[in-house]
């Protein structure tokens, strides 16, 4: 199979692949997937002010699904909460141009997203009382 | 050295090139067709083609008049299986095959079961893939007409105890097919003392062209009989019907007899080179396991899990190194290999494995780009892996609820 060049891209030159401390104060943390299925995708996201100021990811799994959250972390990045829900595993298999075959990496990455999203505000929501935006 | 580099000799080989050496003629020169029985250019045909079916007979220790020319092995295996069958049905309707067949036998295998034309026995392997003798002569029942047990798997190289099997066959009374796709031509195979009835393999993976192999089809103690799948101008002893592609046939007879010449020298050149390779790479790489027989395995077999990397991430950053990987992403089905399965490798290292296929024309400076490539892409991968980051933090990913989709 051949790849679209946008995933060769962000294979070969992943963005925001990384860590932070679970622990630390704003960040969301999301792990989808299952070893057993072929991949497994942990995405954090640091949010301040109710913006993404920073994201990051680790993923194990094909090119397809490493260049999914890749681009999942670039387009997090300055997103309000809101905006960032707005985000579809459609939008991100036409981005990277990605056979059917592929698309269930594209659903993962959404999936990767809401987790992160759903652990930041659970934490927020304990931490301040205020409940989240859902 | 020329990028990039092919280790996937197991899928297929490049043509020797004495190979199309020998071919070119009987493509516009000599184009007879070998059952023109009445005039030159037949004969020439028909000599050249018989000239190649000693070479080949020769390698695997049969005669000559044994060998039925197919399109491959696929189709021989299709031959061996549906035609014993057809033949000695109301002797029994009983297969014994194993579950690491190539998926030439176990399709057709399949196919007869859904018929409702044969009953299988799919024996188990251990955990190196290799089937235990034991196993197939307890599985024999009254009904049982056929053995299907191949030489050496395709991904993981086991070599199977074959002779063994042909003795329990023989003492049966059972007819014993071997696919010997991956081992004829690369480690030595002789029908007589393996007690082989039927035997397919075929040209292109030992060198050879593409679109020509053989079913060997026993004469003598016992006289195997078969019900052609193909119908026509009863070429090949009323076996297989169709016109002899003679330069493919021409090409396989040639390439049988290199192999038959070269093998005492190429196989253990090939085998040192591969394992140079396996002791460098999990010498330097934590957590790789090999799959497969640890010496009982093909010369160029190398086929390793990586933990917490996944198979076709390894080959997409290795593009310059043709490689085949186990990983459910590199087929449609979404499943890992079946014959990894079948060894009790888990799924997520399944996922993990890589098959480096080494042969005649792999050089050392090759193995050393290949070792320095995969040191280097398992190192960066598992930088990427969540699981590794989590294996080094001490976490037992079996204790981790997965949320599996």
């Amino acid at each position: 199979m051949a790849y679209s060049d946008k995933v060769v891209d962000h294979f070969n030159n992943p963005r925001n692949m990384g860590s932070f401390s679970k622990d630390e104060e704003g960040v969301g943390t999301g792990m989808v997937g299952a070893p057993e299925c072929g991949d497994v995708m942990k995405l954090q996201i640091k949010v301040q002010n109710d913006r993404i100021v920073d994201a990051k990811f680790k993923t194990f799994g094909c090119g397809s699904a490493i260049a999914s959250s890749s681009l999942a972390t670039e387009w997090l990045k300055g997103k309000t909460i809101e905006e960032a829900e707005q985000i579809k595993n459609t939008d991100i298999v036409q981005e990277l141009n990605l056979p059917p075959v592929k698309i269930h990496c594209s659903v993962l990455a959404e999936d990767a997203i809401k987790a992160a999203l759903a652990d930041y505000q659970k934490k927020a929501g304990s931490k301040t009382g205020t409940g989240s935006a859902q | 050295m020329k990028l990039p580099i092919f280790l996937d000799n197991h899928s297929t080989t490049p043509m020797d090139p004495r190979v199309l050496e020998a071919m070119l003629p009987y493509f516009i020169e000599k184009f007879g067709n070998a059952a023109s029985r009445n005039h030159a250019f037949g004969w020439e045909a028909e000599e050249a083609v018989e000239q190649a079916r000693k070479h080949i007979a020769k390698l695997i220790n049969a005669d000559a008049k044994e060998i039925v020319f197919t399109s491959g092995a696929t189709e021989s295996d299709n031959l061996a299986l549906k035609g014993v069958l057809e033949m000695y049905r109301e002797k029994g309707t009983h297969i014994i095959t194993s579950s690491t067949e190539h998926r030439a036998v176990l399709d057709t295998a399949k196919s007869l079961e859904a018929k409702g034309l044969a009953t299988v026995t799919y024996l188990p392997v251990d955990k190196y893939g290799m089937v235990n003798p034991d196993d197939v002569r307890s599985a024999i029942t009254d009904k049982t007409i056929l053995i299907s047990v191949m030489l050496a798997n395709n991904e993981i190289g086991t070599i199977n105890p074959v002779a063994e099997i042909g003795k329990i066959a023989k003492a049966k009374g059972v007819l014993f097919h071997c696919d010997a796709t991956q081992g004829v031509g690369k480690i030595p195979v002789d029908v007589q003392a393996m007690g082989i009835d039927l035997m397919s393999f075929s040209a292109h993976k030992i060198y050879g062209p593409k679109g020509v192999g053989a079913l060997y089809v026993r004469k003598k103690n016992p006289r195997v009989r078969l019900v052609p799948q193909m119908d026509g101008g009863g070429h090949e002893r009323g076996m297989r019907s169709g016109t002899l592609p003679v330069p493919l046939i021409v090409g396989f007879g040639k390439a049988c007899e290199l192999c038959g010449v070269e093998m005492a020298t190429e196989a253990p050149r090939i085998a040192a080179m591969r394992d140079r390779l396996q002791a460098a790479i999990m010498n330097a790489l934590e957590e790789s396991y090999l799959n497969g027989h640890p010496t009982e395995r093909l010369p160029g077999n190398l086929n390793i899990s990586f933990a917490y990397v996944e198979g076709e991430s390894l080959l997409m950053g290795m593009k310059d190194i043709a490689l085949s990987s186990g990983s459910a992403c590199t087929s449609a089905t979404l499943e890992p290999s079946y014959v990894l399965r079948a060894l009790g490798v888990g799924t997520e290292l399944a996922h993990s494995s890589i098959r480096f296929g080494l042969g005649r024309f792999n050089t050392d400076e090759e193995i050393d780009y290949a070792i320095k490539k995969v040191i280097e892409v398992v190192t960066r991968l598992r930088e990427m892996s969540p699981l590794y980051e989590m294996a080094k933090e001490g976490i037992d990913l079996k204790s981790v609820q997965w949320a599996a989709h």
